[in-house]
């Protein structure tokens, strides 16, 4: 079983987010591995543990990443918690991609990684938490031409019958979908509980190198990717202004009268 | 340069909710609308067509031998709607922003070669023609807006927006059907099963798409009485923290990877406002907490709060809010 996990590098959502050029300012010092794609490393780790000894053996785990060499520090981390191989696709071209430059690069990755051996399943997380728009699993589908199971709360993989099958909740719809492999799944914070680093992993990782790649080593048109391919381009950002000082009332016995005035003053009853 | 904007209907069938006739109002500011069904649009959707304007619905006839639930498949209604999308000559989709019409977005869009937009909060045609859309990111923290450069648009818009509003001339829309079979890419999953869970009738608004959300928390300790008093008064829809779900007190919850809200009014309840939550309800318009925590998080995203217990506070706060509709 080959599962390759893609993986992203945003700012830590406690930290202060910003725009520079129109684009997320990316700064070592906050970034950190995002927390949803830790789920995606944890289902991968579980289904290569599930298999039997001598299939376990033959698995690879791969990590794969596009972005600069900030990232590395999330692809560590993956390191830490198990994954075999670390890739990081990086390229001054792809800098300004939208969500279709960045599945390219995602495909272009896990084909070259499908040279070597076939690739059985790819796995995302739900979202990235700096865009949230949590396409970018379905476009990478749609440019595999794989079966997409998106948004998937529970995950289970038959590697005997090569079927995933996934559950996912839609509002007031659960539905359950299966598709043989491969196949493209994201995963969202419901599917699994991340395992934490230890010990010994955390010394094996050391002896781990990141793979660098370019778009020359992917056969990918540098124009079709980054700020040359994008579709879309953000012609303005700025923080918003702070709030007016909060309104506070410290209740003694009148503190839900309090609220219903203020509801009723800004005409919101 | 006048567009054609076509609007994905989603429950057509029965009859449109705000989220869609949002979408429908937002769609008349940049071109001619017209709509696409990919069921049978009740005559009760066809007054609403009507009422805002709408000339033209476009009905999607997929395959017999296609079963009702790989109707709902991501794919499936990508390539629906991108079909018609290349018929009527569309130059921007617009969708509601749940889950599954991102994905449908993302998919239409990778068919057409479109621009996307997800999670728009405004659209406008800019001095050069393009078109631009606004949107909020990082926790409502930031205001953004990005133009458009391709000739087609593929957006989908959340909900509260804008506030629905019928259009000055109505129409009388005729429906035009579409033959579309589905390739063997888009079926390549198959639906196991899909189930519907019925609201048990309780009359309270959609939580993704209501114009006022209470939400309860930890500080809650499992009885949500006092949430679903304060909700019941406001005609509010019902929401919960992630740690509230996780102890199994309410079972959807507010959040980055829950239910993202952006109503008029947000009232947490006993909420202490952690990222993830923020995430989730930071872009609505008023913020109201009450926590017996002084120092509690959301209280620094706050218009209003007030400190103290939320079983005293939420039921004064809403006798005081029923005396006052007169009920």
């Amino acid at each position: 079983m080959r599962i390759v996990v893609a993986v992203k590098y945003v700012p830590d959502i406690q930290s202060d987010r910003a725009f520079v050029d129109g684009r997320v300012e990316r700064t070592s010092d906050d970034g950190t591995l995002n927390e949803l794609d830790e789920h995606a490393l944890e289902a991968a780790l579980r289904i290569v543990e599930a298999l039997p000894e001598d299939e376990r053996a033959a698995s690879e785990v791969v990590a794969l990443t596009v972005a600069g060499e900030d990232a590395d520090s999330a692809l560590r981390k993956a390191f830490q918690l198990g994954v075999d191989r670390g890739v990081r696709v990086s390229d001054d071209a792809i800098a300004g991609s939208d969500y279709f430059g960045t599945a390219r690069v995602l495909a272009a990755a896990v084909r070259a990684l499908g040279a070597d051996a076939p690739v059985d399943l790819v796995i995302t997380g739900m979202a990235a938490l700096d865009g949230l728009g949590s396409v970018v699993p379905v476009l990478l589908a749609a440019e595999l031409d794989l079966p997409q199971l998106a948004i998937a709360g529970d995950l289970q993989v038959d590697a005997a019958a090569r079927t995933a099958t996934v559950t996912r909740e839609l509002g007031h719809v659960t539905e359950v979908l299966e598709a043989p492999l491969p196949a493209v799944v994201s995963v969202t914070d419901h599917a699994n509980d991340p395992r934490f680093p230890n010990f010994k992993l955390i010394m094996a990782a050391r002896s781990k190198k990141v793979e660098a790649w370019s778009l020359a080593d992917l056969d990918v048109d540098p124009a079709t990717v980054g700020d040359a391919g994008a579709r879309t381009r953000v012609v303005s950002a700025a923080p918003r202004p702070e709030k007016p000082e909060v309104e506070l009332v410290v209740d003694k016995g009148e503190g839900g009268k309090a609220l219903a005035e203020y509801l009723i003053r800004n005409e919101l009853v | 340069m006048t567009r054609n904007v076509l609007v994905l209907l989603d429950t057509p069938a029965s009859e449109l909710r705000s989220p869609a006739l949002e979408i429908l109002t937002i769609a008349r500011t940049l071109g001619t609308v017209e709509a696409v069904a990919l069921e049978e649009p009740s005559a009760a959707t066809l007054d609403q067509l009507a009422a805002h304007g709408v000339a033209r619905v476009h009905r999607v006839d997929l395959p017999a031998d296609l079963s009702d639930d790989a109707r709902h498949l991501t794919p499936v209604v990508a390539e629906a709607f991108a079909a018609v999308a290349r018929a009527a000559g569309a130059q921007v989709l617009l969708l509601t922003s749940s889950f599954p019409n991102k994905e449908v977005a993302a998919r239409a869009a990778h068919t057409l070669g479109a621009g996307l937009v997800i999670d728009a909060a405004a659209l406008r045609t800019a001095d050069d023609g393009a078109l631009v859309a606004g949107k909020r990111v990082f926790a409502g923290a930031w205001d953004t807006e990005c133009a458009v450069s391709t000739d087609v648009a593929v957006v989908t818009v959340r909900a509260n927006a804008v506030v629905p509003t019928p259009a000055d001339a109505s129409a009388v829309p005729e429906v035009v059907a579409h033959d579309v079979a589905p390739s063997a890419s888009a079926t390549a999953a198959r639906v196991v099963s899909r189930t519907t869970h019925e609201t048990d009738g309780d009359g309270r608004p959609e939580l993704a798409e209501a114009a006022i959300v209470v939400a309860g928390g930890r500080g809650t300790d499992g009885d949500f009485t006092p949430v679903l008093d304060l909700a019941d008064a406001l005609g509010a829809a019902v929401g919960a923290s992630r740690d509230a779900v996780f102890e199994g007190w309410f079972d959807t919850f507010v959040g980055q990877t829950g239910v993202t809200v952006a109503p008029r009014l947000y009232v947490g309840a006993g909420i202490s406002g952690a990222p993830h939550h923020r995430g989730g309800m930071q872009a609505s318009q008023v913020i109201v907490a009450v926590n017996n925590d002084p120092e509690c998080p959301i209280f620094e995203i706050c218009d209003f709060a007030v400190v103290g217990d939320l079983a005293d506070v939420l039921p004064q706060a809403a006798a005081a809010i029923r005396a006052h509709k007169g009920v």
